[in-house]
Formats: C-alpha cells, structure tokens, sequence
C-alpha cells in the first residue's frame, strides 16, 4: 500500500467547556479540570428541573465570532466555525483545489436552539415575526454547510447523524473520502449546542443525567462506584485530515495518523448497548484490522465512557474481551470526567485528545474516580496524566451513540 | 407614533449593520441594498422583518421588490408609518 492513501491530520482546532481553543483545551485537560458549573439561571426553578449544572462552553463565540456570523448561525453551527478557523490555520490555511476539500461536521441533534426560539417565536408574535434564516440555522447540516463555504470544500459536505457518536463517524467518514480517493483534504468535526431546559429536562427524564447539583465539578466520574449519569456539555473539535502524500508535498507537519476506521451497530435496544458489547467489539477489531495493528499495540485508548452505570462498564468488559491480557498494557482515558459529554462533539474532541496523546505521549487523566468500579477491567490514568511508551503505538478512540451506533478510530503515530 | 426619515433612517442602519456587519455610517439614502450593500433576498427578508417589528408597519412581499435603495424603503416605511 503506497501512502498516498493515508490519512493524517494535520490541523487542530476546539471549543469546549475547559477552553476556547486547543492548547487551553489540553491543558486543562492534562490539569484534570472539570468544566462543569452550576447553571446561571432560573431554569431548575421555572420548569422543576432536577439539575441545575451543565459543562457550559469556556469562551462565548461571540467573543470570537462577528456580530452577522452569530445571528445568522445556530450556537451549533457557531462552534463548528470556531474550532474549525482554529484548526485550519493551524493546519497552515493549506492551498488545495476546493474539487479537492470535502467537510464533514457532525451534530447530534442539530439546530436546537433555533428550533425553539422559532417555535416560540411563532406561537408568541406569528408567522409574520419569524426571521427568514431560521431553516438554513436549525438543519443538521449547518455546521458542515457552513465550514464547507468557509473554505470553499467541493469535493462534497456531509453531515453523518449517530447521537454521540456522530463527532467520530465524521472523522472516519472523512478518513474514508480521503483513502477512497474522493478528496485530499477534509475538514472534520462535531459539535453541539443543546444546553437549553427542554434537552436537560429529557435527558433526566431518560435518567442519564448526573443529578449531583450540590457538587457539579465532581458529578462526571466515569468507572468511580457512585457514578450517577452523565453531565450535558457543549462545543466541538475540528480535525484537518489530509493524505499523507499531500501533507508531505507541502511540507505540513502531521500529528498523528487515522490508521484505522471501523464501524458497527448493536440492533439491540434504543438507548442500551448490548451487554456482551458485541458491536463496540466489532468496532474495534475491524477499526485494527483496517489499521493493520494488533492488541499488542495498543497502548492508550479513549473511552466513550459517560458515567453511566451501564455504559461504562459494558466498554471495558469489550476492551477487554477483544484484547485479552494485553488489555493489561492499555492506559484507559474518560476525559468527559472534565469536559462532560459533548453529544455530537463528543467523538470529535475525544479523536482530538486522542491524536493529541500519540502525538505528545501522554494519556491525559480521568478525573473524580475516588473508589473505581471494581469491575473495571483495564488500567485507568486517574488524577494525573501517563506517559504513553515510545516506538511505534496505537491508541483508540471510541465513540458509542443512542441507537447503537458503535465507532472506533485507530491514531497511530506518524 | 410616527418617526422622522432620520430616525426611520438611522434606525434601519442599525439593522443592516447588524445583519451585515457593515458600518452604519455607510448605510446612505443613496445606497443600493444589492449592488452598493451586497445584500442578499434572505438577507433582505431578515430586514424587513426586523424593519416591521422596529417601525410597527407591514411591508408586503410584492413591495419588497421596489426598494431598490435604502431611500426607498426610508420612504415606504415614512409612508406607511403616516
């Protein structure tokens, strides 16, 4: 296989609860900050909701972003531009013929805030009230639209819908458009904007949510034995992936490489993973088979990990059962214990920390597991980062959503 | 309560301002919404939603099309204010 169809990255660009780009993401992250806090306003009161804390975005686009730019974009979309600036400067704003950048930014829900200001807007004031732009703000596809006229991408714009796993299927799918030839470049990513009373209110009603309001720093504890559901948080991640021969025409400096993509889904149940985790090992083998590495090589993965009482356990009882005893020499991360769950960024801030990982060695900390799950089958990097081994290594990033959608990329070093 | 073709104007630049980013200073009678002020027909829907809502009048769909300039529609929303 030549390398003209490898995938690296190339650029990284972020928004989240712990920090307004990158560096302040990773830092915060190798700091095990937590980036949840209480709610500032009268939404727990109003509308009797269990929980008054979310991970709340760090930096407020409108900081960033122009006047028009956040009228005329759903938070959502708002986000996805942000980290996706970020990352294609720091990708060196790349020359590429635009029949030959593709853009793939996932959300999992969408326009949300939009939905709902229209609604009430329409219901309040009437049709006549209602501002022109609100369908090309609230369809799924406005992250993606948008970062596809920021650059000028032609090669195609997509935006793949899997709940949280939505942010790693858009990476996979653009390692996927690269390696089949369709493009050279790709900007990929996730996003979501959906911290607002009526999610919040549904998800607790599903009784996913952490209701921990007394402690909301405390309240993401993946595989600690009182986790009680998991923190909303919002942003995205954008990653530049690119083929490694056009990087090396240009001279870029790579990260890391996408060696692997594999996909699968549970046909189980709606919300639940299948306890045997069949399909998020299914993920995983052929995501390694298709990177051409063995569980001898895994040194790190990130886990989906939400902290849930299910959800968390059945990926390592799969880690473990696809690994066998080389799980032993796997650093786990569950870094939602800082930023909380992301929905559709999830799977793209997730990749990010995980190229972030190879690239630096380092496997960035899981936070709050004061008494881990005894069930927990795979060493976990808790409180501090660990450095990850040299030579050649292969980490994981796995990205699981509602409806039993299962994702598993494979970040090599390049 | 009508208002003055000044405060019809300036109060119209604040909108397009705000839904183009172009300085209000440069928002002038004179000035073409589409060839001088780049703006485009959603772009225009979104004003003169909020030019209803700010001015307290009703410009119909098929009027849209006559403002031309911004003088237009300082005109049309004076008139339909009186």
């Amino acid at each position: 296989m030549t390398s003209a169809r490898e995938v690296v990255v190339t650029g990284l660009g972020a928004t989240t609860p712990i920090g307004g780009d990158v560096a302040s993401t990773w830092e915060a992250a190798l700091a095990g900050e937590s980036g949840a806090r209480t709610l500032e306003n009268d939404w727990a009161e109003k509308y009797s909701l269990p929980v008054n804390f979310a991970a709340t975005i760090k930096v407020n686009p409108a900081e960033v972003l122009s006047r028009p730019e956040t009228k005329r974009m759903d938070p959502s979309t708002q986000y996805a531009i942000v980290a996706a600036r970020e990352a294609w400067a720091d990708a060196g704003s790349p020359e590429v013929d635009g029949e030959r950048l593709g853009a793939v930014v996932s959300s999992g829900i969408g326009g949300l805030w939009t939905i709902l200001d229209g609604w009430d807007t329409l219901r309040e004031r009437g049709a006549r009230r209602m501002l022109p732009m609100t369908v090309p703000m609230l369809m799924p596809n406005s992250p993606s639209a948008y970062v596809s006229l920021e650059f000028g991408a032609r090669a195609g714009t997509h935006a793949l819908v899997s709940a949280c796993a939505s942010g790693a299927e858009a990476v996979g799918y653009a390692a996927d458009m690269i390696r089949t030839g369709r493009a050279d470049v790709v900007v990929a990513g996730g996003t979501e904007a959906v911290i607002h009373p009526m999610p919040l209110g549904a998800f607790a009603a599903s009784r996913t949510l952490s209701l921990r309001n007394d402690d909301p720093q405390r309240a993401s504890r993946p595989y600690d034995i009182d986790r009680d559901g998991f923190v909303l948080g919002e942003g995205a991640a954008v990653l530049v992936l690119e083929s490694a021969e056009h990087a090396a025409a240009r001279g870029a400096r790579v990260y890391a490489k996408i060696g692997g993509v594999g996909l699968s889904s549970d046909a189980y149940h709606i919300t639940s993973p299948d306890p045997e985790g069949k399909g998020q090992v299914a993920a995983m083998r052929s995501a390694m088979e298709d990177a051409g590495v063995t569980a001898a090589d895994i040194v790190h993965v990130n886990a989906h990990a939400t902290s849930t009482k299910v959800g968390d356990l059945t990926e390592t009882y799969s880690i473990r059962t696809l690994l066998g005893s080389d799980a032993d020499h796997v650093l786990l991360s569950a870094t939602k214990s800082m930023t909380g769950h992301l929905l559709g960024g999830a799977g793209a801030i997730e990749s990010l920390f995980a190229v972030k990982a190879v690239s630096e060695r380092v496997a960035p900390p899981t936070i709050n597991v004061d008494n881990p799950d005894p069930e927990l089958q795979v060493p976990l990097v808790r409180d501090e980062p660990a450095k990850l081994p040299g030579g050649d290594i292969a980490a994981i990033n796995n990205s699981f959503g509602f409806g039993g959608h299962n994702v598993a990329l494979v970040v090599q070093n390049h | 309560m009508a208002n003055t073709d000044q405060e019809i104007l300036e109060g119209l630049a604040e909108i397009v301002a705000e839904e183009t980013g172009l300085d209000k200073a440069d928002v002038l009678l004179e000035k073409s919404f589409t060839d001088d002020l780049d703006i485009d027909s959603l772009s225009m829907m979104t004003i003169v939603t909020h030019a209803e809502d700010k001015f307290g009048v009703r410009i119909p769909d098929e009027e849209v099309k006559n403002l031309a300039t911004v003088g237009d529609a300082v005109s049309f929303i004076k008139g339909a204010q009186d």
